[in-house]
């Protein structure tokens, strides 16, 4: 197969990967750019620990092929903790005991920043983040993270 | 385990005169918008001899869109189901699409998944396809000839077996604007909340003009509208009050035994998915002396 060379941005880096066009963009990220942040859990779309942001949106990063992303513009959790929410979001973690073992922590934090900015549009927090498997904990201690992530930046609070 | 994805040849068209080149062209081409479908079938090893992908995503300029106006709602073959979930007008005069989109895996998924791959990936257990025929969906099926508009009813033939001819792609949903339907329900039953597919799906349309639309999810091999349930809720609508709640249960259970033939598959039973369609469709009967 012909491979092919994809441009896109990530965490406000340009790159350019040579790779088949459905190479899953978890792995040109991990093991191509080094970006081993994002997890991979079930790699069937189903876990949510390689969640990324693409164009804004919340995607899995195991489903999608990366031909789709040329000339996207992919945040990954490595960039999070330099944005006010992201920090925000770590930092509520720690504090709340949202993270156990781990795995789904990336992508939880990824998630969880990504509904902490778009709230507004949304439901319920359990809603917004039922794409985000944990199966350690209950999930009240990651909720009780994101709320008080979400109370700190003072945004959302419009559909209380 | 992920070599078959490296194998896979693909080409991303820039403009919609590719596209229909490409279909028209490709000997066995195979679309992907989200992927949500595509990706974890091609990695459970689900490819075909000699099939190549065209990738939807670069044309978002032409079929990421939703027209809404006073005769009609249009959505484009991109546009998924968190655009919808979105748009507060869409949300107003089709409930029922909201009611599915919101159903469909989580946020991860809905804001890849497009209704138009739900219809194409022909699988028994897609909820959008339930709510979209609630409301006599059309299907446009765009080629280099031009473009066929036909109803979402009788687009299914069998199981992944569908009214897609060569050089032909689904481009588009046209959805006619009625008046405000009487009573809609959207009822998904499934092993869990979220991120779970349907055992059982019963979506409900009743609508101004007295007429209905019954579908079943997961019950045959295509989503499905259900004639004889359909005559037999508008007998219910026209005489109520005519039989009272034990009698209605009985035509019910004898409409879903003559009328239904559910699957028996890896997520349920069909006895199971007899009664669980009995039950919903008992509450909704009980419910058209209160509307």
């Amino acid at each position: 197969m012909a491979e092919a060379t994809i441009r896109f941005r990530v965490n406000g880096r340009d790159v350019a990967v040579t790779a088949p066009p459905f190479r899953r963009l978890l792995d040109v990220l991990r093991e191509d750019l080094g970006l081993t942040g994002s997890k991979e859990g079930c790699g069937e779309g189903e876990c949510g620990s390689c969640s990324v942001v693409i164009n804004g949106e919340l995607v899995n990063s195991c489903i999608v092929p990366v031909i789709q992303s040329e000339g996207a513009e992919i945040t990954t959790v490595e960039a999070l903790a330099e944005t006010p929410i992201g920090a925000a979001v770590q930092k509520a973690f720690m504090e709340h005991g949202g993270a156990q073992c781990g795995i789904c922590t990336p992508g939880m934090i990824v998630a969880a920043a990504w509904v902490a900015e778009h709230r507004a549009y949304g439901s319920d927090l359990r809603d917004m983040l039922a794409g985000n498997l944990c199966r350690c904990t209950g999930y009240d201690l990651i909720i009780a993270s994101v709320d008080a992530a979400i109370a700190s930046l003072d945004i959302g609070k419009s559909r209380e | 385990m992920r070599g078959i994805l490296s194998a896979i040849e693909a080409s991303r068209p820039r403009s919609m005169d590719d596209l229909l080149d490409h279909i028209a062209n490709t000997r066995a081409p195979r679309l992907i918008a989200g992927g949500t479908d595509v990706m974890v079938q091609l990695e459970a090893g689900g490819q075909e001899e000699g099939e190549s992908f065209l990738d939807l995503t670069a044309l978002a300029s032409d079929l990421r869109y939703h027209r809404l106006d006073e005769d009609s709602l249009e959505i484009g073959a991109l546009a998924t189901f968190r655009d919808t979930r979105q748009r507060n007008d869409i949300v107003a005069a089709f409930p029922l699409l909201e009611a599915s989109a919101r159903t469909i895996g989580a946020t991860q998924i809905q804001t890849r998944g497009t209704w138009a791959g739900n219809i194409a990936n022909g699988s028994p257990a897609a909820d959008g396809v339930a709510a979209l025929l609630a409301y006599d969906a059309e299907v446009v099926l765009m080629s280099r000839q031009g473009r066929r508009t036909t109803p979402l009813c009788g687009f299914f033939s069998g199981y992944k077996k569908m009214d897609i001819g060569p050089g032909e792609f689904l481009a588009a949903i046209r959805l006619p604007r009625a008046k405000p339907d009487r009573l809609q329900e959207f009822w998904k039953v499934g092993t869990r909340r979220a991120q779970a597919i349907t055992k059982v799906g019963l979506t409900i349309n009743w609508r101004a003009d007295g007429s209905w639309r019954i579908v079943g999810t997961s019950l045959a091999p295509f989503v499905t509208r259900y004639d004889g349930l359909e005559r037999l809720f508008g007998q219910f609508g026209d005489h109520p009050g005519r039989l009272d709640a034990d009698q209605q249960a009985a035509a019910v259970a004898t409409a879903v035994q003559a009328d239904l033939k559910p699957i028996d598959d890896i997520r349920s039973t069909a006895d199971y998915r007899r009664r669980v369609v009995i039950n919903l469709l008992c509450d909704a009967a009980s419910r058209l002396h209160q509307t």
